[in-house]
């Protein structure tokens, strides 16, 4: 009886933890039979990451209300900061899988410092002015990374923003250098921690949303005077679920940048906050479910459409606008509506024709 | 000799941030009317480069008329965008608009890299006059940087007076007051958000010209960057606002300047931003913004 | 609290107090209170004090100020003048939130539930600061998480089944019929565990037989949760029968204070309301 209350109350969040489970346990067979070309083999650990980045943000967008246009950026922070603790603990942690969660945490933990540093100016500004301040910041990380350097050799780490580039002595290698990023990193992502951090994520944002500080996020979204007038601190609560987004961004940040050899700061500019922000918007604001989907889909695409070279992003663009106006426009859904009216309408007849 | 230098950046600053401040008039105008984030405008400021070089370079006429030709087809473009991609989507979340606006973007870039390809093409400068020296040499005006200037100054006169004095300007002013109320009072609002699109785009084409020629390179991205450092520039000053897009963009094109020359090369994206964010920590609307309080 | 031990007053209350509230700090004590809106001055001088148990009317005609004064009660404004006292602490420079910590409920004049959320919800909302509940556990789900949630849903249940609206619980509030959404937005500032409930004209939109209702309900929260009630309404059949005392409002100030009965006979107050003789 409890069971079949539990599944009944939590039908929609068992749903999306059942496809997830689903799609990982396909893949990974298809994968262990060598089904898989080498190209989509490759597909799976970014595609990981971007579904937590889109899960992620959705928190921010869709369930808090805030338009954030600096995801990217947390997400650059997570992967520079798992690739130099994964370069520094390589000779420490000898376990491949506990090096990359390791690594993971740690650009975790510190993008959602720098989510705590952005947020706290930034969750008192609404609207557009909070998405413009998100921008900027995004900007300021990438901008930041890009002319960092670190570097390590017999004499320990060393660190260097600017122009002045660190002199190794011998034997020395750069980890990030400036402009050029992160290059010979050790490529330690795989699908099954892919899998386990979407789990992660899908288990923190659910009960988020499920516990009061999920219900005073929604009522701030939804009526932020009256969330006031019972008592609940708006800014306290956007910042909670801005820097929590921000860990996540972070974790698969540093799960995207160990899945490559080399990786610059250009990788994590606004292009890259405006796709995951589509991932969210087409995948329905507030909608878990349709993040993955559409995260999933949406990366998948310009992929799959390669074949087409040139016409592939004109072609992502031209479906990206109809999309938006077949779910979005007035005029469109009074059209659906009407079909579909008819069309259960011509059901109904059936039925009643049926019956006599 | 330092005074000079100063001079000298101070008047590229403003040179840039006229650029800027053209680009933002049509970002605020938008913003101002149809309450949207046109993140497209950046890539209007591109077909206008690219009609222009097309008319001076393909056909050899003369540079008056490429810059007509541009404001031409950047303002049918414009209403053409309106029409087709935004217009169904009025009165829906403003985030949903956002992504079409998005879309519309990579699609203008996509479609630029598709007739032109990717390399950049060498624009030919619309500017013959010689540059003014003075100072021995220390200081040099280029006929760019007058003729930006200039053209600045002329579209803010001509964009005030629009504004301050046509039926259609006020009818503007009406619908970014209260879009409800001017249609009761029989503004025919679309006709109103139309025209502000065909301004805004023209605007945006001239912007474009006059970039291409300081800058003379023109590649199908060229201008994502200085789309984004204008929509900065119009909440800098308070979006929504005429007089402020000016003052943002000028400001932000002088900060950038100035923090490339006497601070860091490699931060002044950095510095931008963090000077731009500082200043809405200061001031939540903008240098020039109202801050409008929600009836309870 | 005791950065502000210095502020509490004890001043004998003005007026509109009951028997058994007197000799007690007031609840709420407003004085000299006024708001600049650029260059109109929309409330100027309003002087009330509140008993602990008191059930107050504030009336006066469209426009006069009633909203803007609940406003600058719970902070949704900040005042240009005078002081506003909340079981003796001085709320200047609060934000809305921390004042409903304070101790002072509101309901809205245009109704402002969480439409998408269900009744229960919107309660639980309410309780917000009642459940004890760390963010870790809300993160994990561990089982602080799950006693606290059990807590507020008995309570929820209980505040909602005072009001009538045990069978609404798992309706979404945006589709609950008007009078419907108006009791459930009391529920819902009582949750917050107030002493003063504020209330925006809470009959607006209601049928004779809920108005009477309302008034029974008014009454049976005061006496069973021990409050003090003020509300803004333009039924006078329910504000005379269930207020104790009324103060009238014209242009931003306060013209009348007294009794129902000396209201009722107040010159000024007919005159406000029906306009001047030689007008009509």
């Amino acid at each position: 009886m409890k069971l079949k209350q539990y599944v009944s109350r939590h039908r929609s969040n068992l749903v999306i933890y059942g496809v997830v489970i689903l799609g990982f346990i396909l893949m990974q067979s298809l994968s262990s039979a060598k089904l898989l070309s080498s190209s989509v083999q490759g597909y799976l650990v970014p595609i990981c990451a971007y579904i937590v980045l889109a899960i992620s943000l959705n928190l921010v967008v869709g369930i808090s209300g805030e338009l954030s246009l600096g995801h990217a950026g947390f997400m650059g922070v997570g992967a520079f900061t798992g690739i130099v603790v994964a370069t520094l603990l390589k000779t420490v942690i000898a376990n491949k899988v506990l090096l990359l969660v390791v690594s993971m945490l740690c650009g975790g933990v510190l993008a959602g410092l720098f989510g705590i540093i952005i947020g706290l100016p930034v969750m008192r500004l609404r609207g557009d002015y909070l998405a413009i301040v998100t921008l900027a910041f995004g900007e300021i990380l990438k901008n930041l990374i890009n002319n960092m350097y670190i570097g390590q050799d017999v004499n320990g780490v060393h660190f260097a923003i600017g122009t002045e580039k660190p002199v190794l002595a011998e034997g020395g290698s750069m980890i990030i250098n400036g402009p050029m990023g992160a290059t010979g990193v050790t490529k330690l992502a795989s699908f099954p921690v892919g899998f386990a951090l979407i789990l992660l994520t899908l288990f923190i944002v659910l009960n988020l949303i499920n516990s009061k500080e999920g219900r005073a996020i929604k009522a701030v979204r939804d009526n932020r005077i009256a969330a006031e007038s019972v008592g609940i601190n708006v800014t306290a609560f956007r910042l909670k679920a801005f820097v929590v987004a921000a860990f996540l961004a972070g974790m698969a940040g540093a799960l995207f940048g160990l899945n490559f050899s080399s990786l610059t700061a250009s990788k994590f500019n606004f292009n890259t906050s405006i796709n995951i922000l589509v991932f969210v918007v087409l995948g329905g604001m507030g909608n878990i479910l349709g993040s993955i989907i559409s995260a999933t889909v949406l990366y998948v695409l310009p992929e799959a459409l390669r074949g087409l070279a040139d016409f592939r992003m004109i072609l992502y663009a031209i479906v990206l606008i109809l999309v938006m106006l077949f779910t979005w426009s007035p005029k469109v859904k009074e059209l659906r509506s009407v079909v579909s009216a008819k069309v259960s309408g011509l059901f109904h007849k059936k039925e009643v024709g049926a019956d006599e | 000799m330092k005074a000079v230098k100063f001079l000298q950046y101070l008047i590229n600053g403003i040179s840039i941030g006229s650029v800027y401040a053209i680009i933002a008039l049509g970002y605020t105008m938008v913003y101002g009317i149809a309450r949207m984030l046109n993140f497209a405008h950046g890539d209007v400021i591109m077909v206008g480069a690219y009609a222009s070089y097309c008319v001076t370079s393909y056909l050899g006429l003369p540079a008056p008329v490429g810059v007509l030709v541009a404001a031409v087809v950047c303002t049918l473009l414009g209403i053409l965008i309106e029409g087709l991609a935004y217009k169904p989507l009025r009165g829906v979340p403003s985030l949903a608009v956002l992504i079409t606006a998005i879309g519309v973007s990579y699609f203008l870039q996509n479609a630029a890299q598709l007739i032109f390809g990717s390399a950049p093409k060498n624009f030919k400068s619309i500017v013959t006059m010689k540059p003014l020296v003075l100072f021995n040499g220390g200081l040099t005006i280029t006929g760019e940087v007058i003729v930006t200037v200039l053209a600045c100054v002329v579209i803010m006169i001509g964009l005030t007076l629009f504004t301050g004095k046509t039926k259609m300007g006020k009818s503007m002013r009406a619908v970014s007051e209260d879009r409800d109320a001017a249609q009761l009072m029989g503004i025919n609002v679309n006709r109103t958000i139309s025209i502000t699109f065909a301004i805004g785009s023209a605007l945006a084409a001239i912007a474009g010209v006059l970039l291409c020629s300081t800058v003379p390179t023109l590649m199908p991205t060229t201008g994502s960057m200085p789309g984004i450092r204008a929509f900065t520039a119009a909440v800098f000053g308070g979006i929504g606002s005429i007089p402020g897009a000016m003052l943002g963009g000028i400001l932000l094109g002088v900060i950038e300047t100035f923090s490339k020359a006497y601070l860091s090369t490699q931060f002044s994206d950095a510095i931008v931003f963090l000077v731009l964010i500082v200043i809405l920590l200061v001031k939540p609307a903008g240098l020039l913004g109202k801050n409008v309080q929600e009836k309870v | 609290m005791n950065e502000y031990s210095k502020k509490i007053v004890k001043v004998p209350t003005i007026n509109l107090l009951r028997e058994q509230d007197m000799n007690k700090l007031p609840v709420l004590d407003v004085r000299n209170l006024g708001i600049d809106f650029g260059g109109l001055t929309a409330v100027d001088n309003f002087n009330i004090t509140i008993g602990p148990t008191e059930i107050s009317g504030l009336i006066g005609p469209n426009g006069a100020g009633k909203t803007t004064i609940f406003n600058l009660l719970t902070s949704v404004y900040q005042p240009t003048r005078g002081s506003i006292l909340i079981n003796g602490v001085d709320t200047k420079g609060m934000t809305t939130a921390k004042v409903n910590k304070l101790g002072i409920a509101r309901t809205f004049q245009n109704i402002r539930l969480f439409g998408d959320m269900t009744a229960i919800d919107n309660v639980k909302v309410g309780m917000h600061n009642q459940i004890k509940c760390p963010f870790v556990s809300s993160l994990l789900h561990i089982p602080p998480y799950y006693k606290a949630e059990k807590a507020a849903n008995e309570k929820a249940m209980e505040l909602l089944d005072f009001m009538g609206l045990t069978e609404v619980a798992d309706q979404k509030a945006g589709s609950l019929p008007y009078g419907v959404q108006r009791r459930l937005e009391i529920v819902r500032a009582l949750a917050t565990n107030p002493s003063i409930l504020l209330l925006d004209e809470p009959a607006a939109g209601m049928n004779p037989s809920e108005t009477t209702e309302l008034m029974h309900q008014i009454r049976r929260i005061r006496d069973t949760f021990h409050i003090a009630i003020f509300l803004i309404e333009h039924d006078m059949n329910l504000v005379m029968n269930v207020c104790e005392a009324i103060a009238v409002v014209n242009y931003g100030r306060i013209i009348a204070k007294g009794t129902p009965e000396e209201i009722r006979q107040n010159p000024a107050v007919i005159e406000a309301y029906l306009g001047r003789k030689e007008d009509a």
